[in-house]
């Protein structure tokens, strides 16, 4: 039996488990899994062996911690000081950050013990994990390795899906990124209202879009973890500062919106829907209330409103990758110009060229206003869309993606359009800064599909409730 | 938006802009897709933004400050570490001038 996270704690510090035998039976488990899945771009055995040691010794001098020998893994693209983070790109080869994120001090102070990176879609700019770096192995589905772990955390779920041991994950979303692989993997993930986590140490997609969030196996593992990375922090000049607490509140009958532009949506898969509503009608049966309600607004414009502005970011936040500083180098040859581009040539994989190609376009003299800016000021639409919502419903609901994890010959082809457009399902709520959590529902042929609940900004406590009570109804 | 045609000089400009250099294989599939792209995003022109504000952040930000405290910062060899490209405590780059 998997202990959940809070039962695993105090079984630490009754005695009952060996912080080092634990963790050395995850690191085999991670290096075993790594094989065949994927899962981890960096395993830091030698680190986490040395930690689990440290925190032992810590332990008998009378530390004690929320994550007491918890074993976390962290997503490429966040920095955990002395260990290569490379955010799934062979630009940053070799890049070793001499400092912890924010959310690795937290974790580390509760006591967790980090294992390693977890593989990613390149700077995280894909919806199937199949976008990986140069020179990177692209992640399985724990269910059916011929199909997608979802992106761009893939690491992140496919090894919370797996792992025999107690284990949660620090992921990372701009437009779905947590949502998406939680339902392809049938686990739990939570992403937070933007600004409620802390991006120091993010190797950054797009500053007013990424996310740092949580995954685990269940609800309560991913609120845990949730509560102790979240928090003010004056590094971060987008850090909220008066944040109420997460806390599991006491059952309540919610009101929950259901859009009706995706529910029938051409791209939604029947088997899908018919989980859906089967879920949807028993939380009716249990008190809560539902309407099907329009967001025309968000369906119509939400991707390309998010790309521009997506993109247009991730072209001048990897501006800074030239093969100078840090990350992947070349020998130092020709001029300035010439050197740069043949690191950032040589280095980047096609979907990172190929977002950095849009976005330098839209941000370009004489196409800013029509493209960056317009997308900016749709963006405001689109959330007072949202708040009109929430005006009158505590939750919208839907499923988390339209389909089933697909097989990755069905990916390769899809043109770039339509790849985007998968991303209508959890693009919304992550271009407008809302906190939603994703669990499984059910399973089709033995694949896992995700409910996707969004709540009003700073709701998460609601948001982390409902979903507390609807994984006990499923 | 809708009237935009990308074509080879178009992409260059940009590649140029964005320090890249693309295969000839890459121009070729680019090419199009950006096309593409760009002509399912004009959607966006149907919405009246003459009277909006951009949102920069999905959050209202105002006046963050912090208290001038100086603080310790990295030291040049931590700052140097993770480069193979360094000379007397300096970052060494390519040649900047002709």
């Amino acid at each position: 039996m998997i202990l959940q996270l809070s039962d695993f704690v105090n079984q630490v510090k009754a005695g009952q488990i060996s912080i080092s035998e634990n963790t050395y039976s995850i690191i085999e488990e991670a290096k075993k899994v790594n094989k065949k899945y994927n899962y981890f771009t960096t395993i830091c055995e030698d680190f986490a062996l040395a930690e689990a040691e440290r925190l032992e010794r810590e332990v008998r001098k009378g530390f004690s911690g929320l994550l007491l020998g918890v074993p976390v893994s962290i997503k490429d693209c966040i920095c955990v000081k002395g260990v290569e983070s490379k955010a799934g790109s062979k630009i940053l080869e070799g890049y070793k950050p001499n400092f912890d994120a924010t959310v690795v001090a937290k974790v580390r102070a509760e006591g967790a013990i980090i294992i390693g990176k977890t593989s990613q879609d390149e700077f995280g700019f894909g919806t199937f994990g199949k976008n990986v770096g140069v020179d990177f192995e692209i992640p399985k589905n724990p269910f059916d390795e011929s199909r997608s772990c979802g992106g761009s955390s893939s690491g992140s779920a496919g090894f919370t899906a797996i792992s025999k041991h107690t284990h949660v994950s620090i992921a990372e979303s701009t437009g779905g990124s947590i949502a998406c692989p939680s339902s392809f993997c049938g686990i739990v993930g939570i992403t937070p209202t933007y600004g409620r986590v802390s991006r120091f140490g993010l190797i950054d997609y797009a500053c007013s879009l990424d996310k740092i969030g949580s995954m685990g196996k269940n609800v309560n593992d991913a609120f845990l973890l949730q509560k102790i990375i979240s928090g003010y922090d004056e590094r971060d000049s987008t850090s909220i500062r008066d944040q109420p607490d997460i806390s599991i509140l006491k059952r309540k009958n919610y009101e929950i919106a259901i859009p009706k532009e995706l529910v029938e949506s051409d791209l939604a898969d029947k088997k899908v829907l018919d989980i859906f509503w089967n879920c949807i009608h028993k939380m009716e049966s249990e008190g809560f209330s539902y309407k099907e309600v329009s967001l025309p607004l968000n369906s119509k414009y939400s991707i390309p409103t998010y790309y521009l502005i997506a993109v247009s970011e991730a072209s001048t936040n990897l501006a800074k990758f030239c093969g100078l500083r840090y990350g992947k180098h070349e020998v130092l040859k020709g001029y300035f110009d010439d050197y740069f581009s043949d690191v950032r040539s040589n280095n980047l994989g096609k979907e990172a060229k190929r977002r950095i190609i849009l976005g330098t376009f839209a941000r370009m003299s004489g196409f800013r206003d029509a493209f960056y800016l317009r997308a900016m000021k749709a963006r405001t639409l689109l959330i007072d869309e949202y708040k009109r919502i929430f005006s009158k419903f505590d939750f919208v609901v839907h499923p988390t993606m339209p389909i089933l994890p697909p097989k990755f010959e069905d990916i390769s082809k899809f043109t770039p359009v339509q790849d985007y457009f998968m991303d209508l399902f959890t693009v919304p709520a992550n271009l407008s800064g809302l906190p939603h959590i994703s669990l499984n529902m059910g399973f089709v042929n033995n694949l896992p599909c995700g409910i996707m609940l969004t709540a009003d900004f700073l709701r998460e406590s609601e948001l982390i409730s409902a979903a507390s009570f609807l994984e006990g109804l499923l | 938006m809708s009237k935009i045609k990308v074509d080879l000089e178009l992409l260059e400009k940009i590649c140029k802009n964005a320090r890249l250099r693309l295969t000839e294989d890459e121009k070729k599939e680019f090419l199009p897709q950006l096309q593409e792209v760009i002509n399912a995003f004009s959607v966006l022109e149907e919405l009246d933004i003459s009277k909006t504000k951009p949102s920069f952040q999905p959050i209202v930000i105002k006046n963050v400050w912090r208290e001038d405290i100086i603080n310790r910062s990295f030291s040049a060899e931590e700052a140097l570490a993770n480069t193979v490209h360094k000379k007397d405590y300096y970052f060494k780059g390519p040649k900047v001038v002709k």
